[in-house]
């Protein structure tokens, strides 16, 4: 099985889930963003909550909490952890 | 050598087809970095902290309690305020309003000319210390309460809740602390609208500051909304202006939203763009540094800018009042003239002539219309709340016109600080122009529309 098997969009994970960052994809500032904010390949991610609306969508990384629109979660690919807490990768 | 220095040698001699993986090796070099410095001296107990800021967050951003709970915090902010303020304000205004025979007597002492006295103390004084004593009570509660919140970290809380209404709008949450800002001043929330990335949003955010009310105006809509909307016992007084006001500032926001999305639509067409925000975890709010950045930074700056705008438009409104050209009064002459125009929006041509002198800054508008109002052409003492109810019934006012001239203070157009501060913000005339008329054509309709249906329903 190769590393890029069973990839997702972040944007796909359902709440209360894990995922580790396998690539950020995007352009230019939006990209550039994501990385600076810690979505960095190889992070462990969780899906943290909704908002009222379905969107936008709060993240846990590295310690903080970031939310992010569906769009630019959409261009995380991220390989899925679980539903329980899997520890510091 | 470290890794990062490393890659940024690398950097220079590679083209720049690979920037985007460049970027991206940098970025995960910082962050080994970092880790491996926090892994070595920070040590973290592990969920306490981060257990309550997400029970906080449960309930503040959740789908059935996010929305209600930040309409019964503003309600709770407007009421404080609100009830907090009435009893400062009548002390403020009976003490500096006392203090204006003295003056008189002083200038009369001294021999100066009449002119002099009057324009100095009937016409500058009184308007100051009507800015003063309607202002300083409100401000001095509001911003703390305000600055309070921020402290706690709960407005990137409202942005995230706000951003699914604003992207439906065409535009992102950050706007949403921006009119946060407008509330304070519209002049701040207009500088405040950089934290948006995207110069579409960000114009949009600009030209719409100002349907969130100031605090320029928001003791004037305080202060009517006491008087007509209130009735007579005094518990009820205060819910009821509260409901008002909250019902206004939420007309606002659903203006801003239902602009926003037709300039999307229209003259900034445009996809929203990302929309990323860090939530921070909640702090326990500094009380001594609030006070000293709410009372200091902000109370003490607003107001003084409003007293430095109102002083000389005093003297002005004054001249204005008291002079005719040919035979006609020319502040009467004004109103009469407007009277028309100003029917059509449920108002008169004296309340539509303070709006339009007021526009320096829009603490002065009511002011200006009492000025206007009274015969002998200057202010009334505003210390007794009733006499002032009463004053303006005698002048013809109802509840229609009282709510007409709250919509269009909400409405109306930014104070010339704010279309200044558009100006800059924008380096563009063409939509400087737009950041007026916009609010202005809005404004006009509104009115247009609560005045024929309000008349309607009382006939």
């Amino acid at each position: 099985m190769g590393f890029n098997d069973g990839l997702k969009s972040l944007a796909e994970l359902p709440v209360r889930s894990f995922a580790y960052v396998v690539t950020v994809g995007g352009q230019g500032l939006t990209r550039r963003r994501l990385l600076d904010l810690g979505f960095v390949p190889g992070t462990l991610i969780e899906v943290i909550r909704s908002g009222p609306c379905g969107d936008p969508v709060a993240y846990g990384v590295r310690g903080t909490t970031v939310a992010l629109r569906r769009e630019a979660a959409g261009e995380i690919q991220v390989k899925a952890a679980g539903k329980g807490w899997p520890g510091w990768a | 050598m470290t890794k990062i220095q490393e890659l940024y040698r690398l950097a220079g001699e590679l083209g720049d087809g690979r920037k985007e993986e460049l970027q991206e090796r940098i970025v995960k070099a910082i962050y080994r970095q970092a880790e491996a410095i926090s892994g070595r001296v920070v040590s973290r107990h592990p969920g306490w902290a981060c257990d309550w800021d997400r029970r906080i967050d449960d309930v503040v951003t959740s789908r059935l309690t996010g929305f209600p709970l930040m309409l019964l915090l503003l309600g709770v902010v407007f009421w404080v305020t609100i009830v907090g303020a009435n009893y400062p304000s009548e002390i403020l205004a009976a003490l500096l309003f006392g203090l204006e025979d003295p003056l008189s007597f002083l200038f009369d002492y001294t021999g100066a000319p009449q002119w002099l006295c009057g324009m100095a103390v009937q016409g500058v004084y009184r308007t100051v210390a009507w800015v003063v004593s309607v202002m300083l009570p409100p401000m001095a509660i509001f911003f703390p309460c305000f600055t309070l919140l921020e402290d706690l970290g709960y407005l990137p809380r409202a942005a995230f809740n706000l951003d699914g209404l604003f992207k439906r709008a065409g535009t992102q949450g950050k706007q949403g602390l921006t009119m946060c800002m407008g509330f304070g001043c519209n002049a701040a929330g207009v500088t405040a609208c950089r934290i948006i990335d995207s110069p579409r949003e960000r114009l949009i955010a600009i030209l719409t500051n100002n349907f969130v009310p100031c605090n320029g105006r928001f003791p004037t809509l305080i202060a009517l909304a006491t008087l007509f909307f209130a009735g007579s016992l005094s518990t009820s007084l205060s819910f009821m202006a509260t409901a008002v006001v909250t019902t206004l500032v939420l007309l606002g926001v659903t203006v801003t939203l239902l602009v926003s999305y037709l300039l999307s639509k229209t003259l900034l067409r445009g996809l929203p763009s990302s929309f990323v925000l860090e939530l921070p975890p909640y702090r326990m709010p500094q009380v001594g540094r609030v006070i000293v950045r709410s009372i200091f930074d902000r109370t003490i700056f607003v107001l003084g800018r409003a007293v430095t705008i109102a002083a000389p438009a005093g003297a002005v409104i004054w001249l204005l009042a008291n002079n005719s050209i040919g035979g006609q009064n020319i502040l009467k002459g004004m109103a009469n003239f407007l009277d028309l125009p100003a029917r059509f929006l449920g108002l008169d041509g004296y309340i539509l002539t303070a709006f339009i002198l007021g526009l320096p800054a829009n603490e002065i508008v009511l002011p200006i219309l009492l000025m206007g109002y009274l015969a002998q052409g200057t202010l009334v003492e505003p210390a007794n709340f009733q006499d002032l109810g009463n004053l303006l019934v005698a002048y013809g006012w109802t509840p229609v016109t009282a709510f007409c001239f709250m919509l269009f203070s909400l409405l109306h157009y930014p104070c010339g600080t704010t279309i200044w501060t558009i100006y800059k913000e924008t380096k563009s005339f063409k939509w400087t122009i737009a950041g007026v008329l916009i609010p202005l054509a809005v404004a006009v309709i509104v009115c247009g529309l609560v005045n024929f249906v309000g008349r309607l329903i009382l006939n």
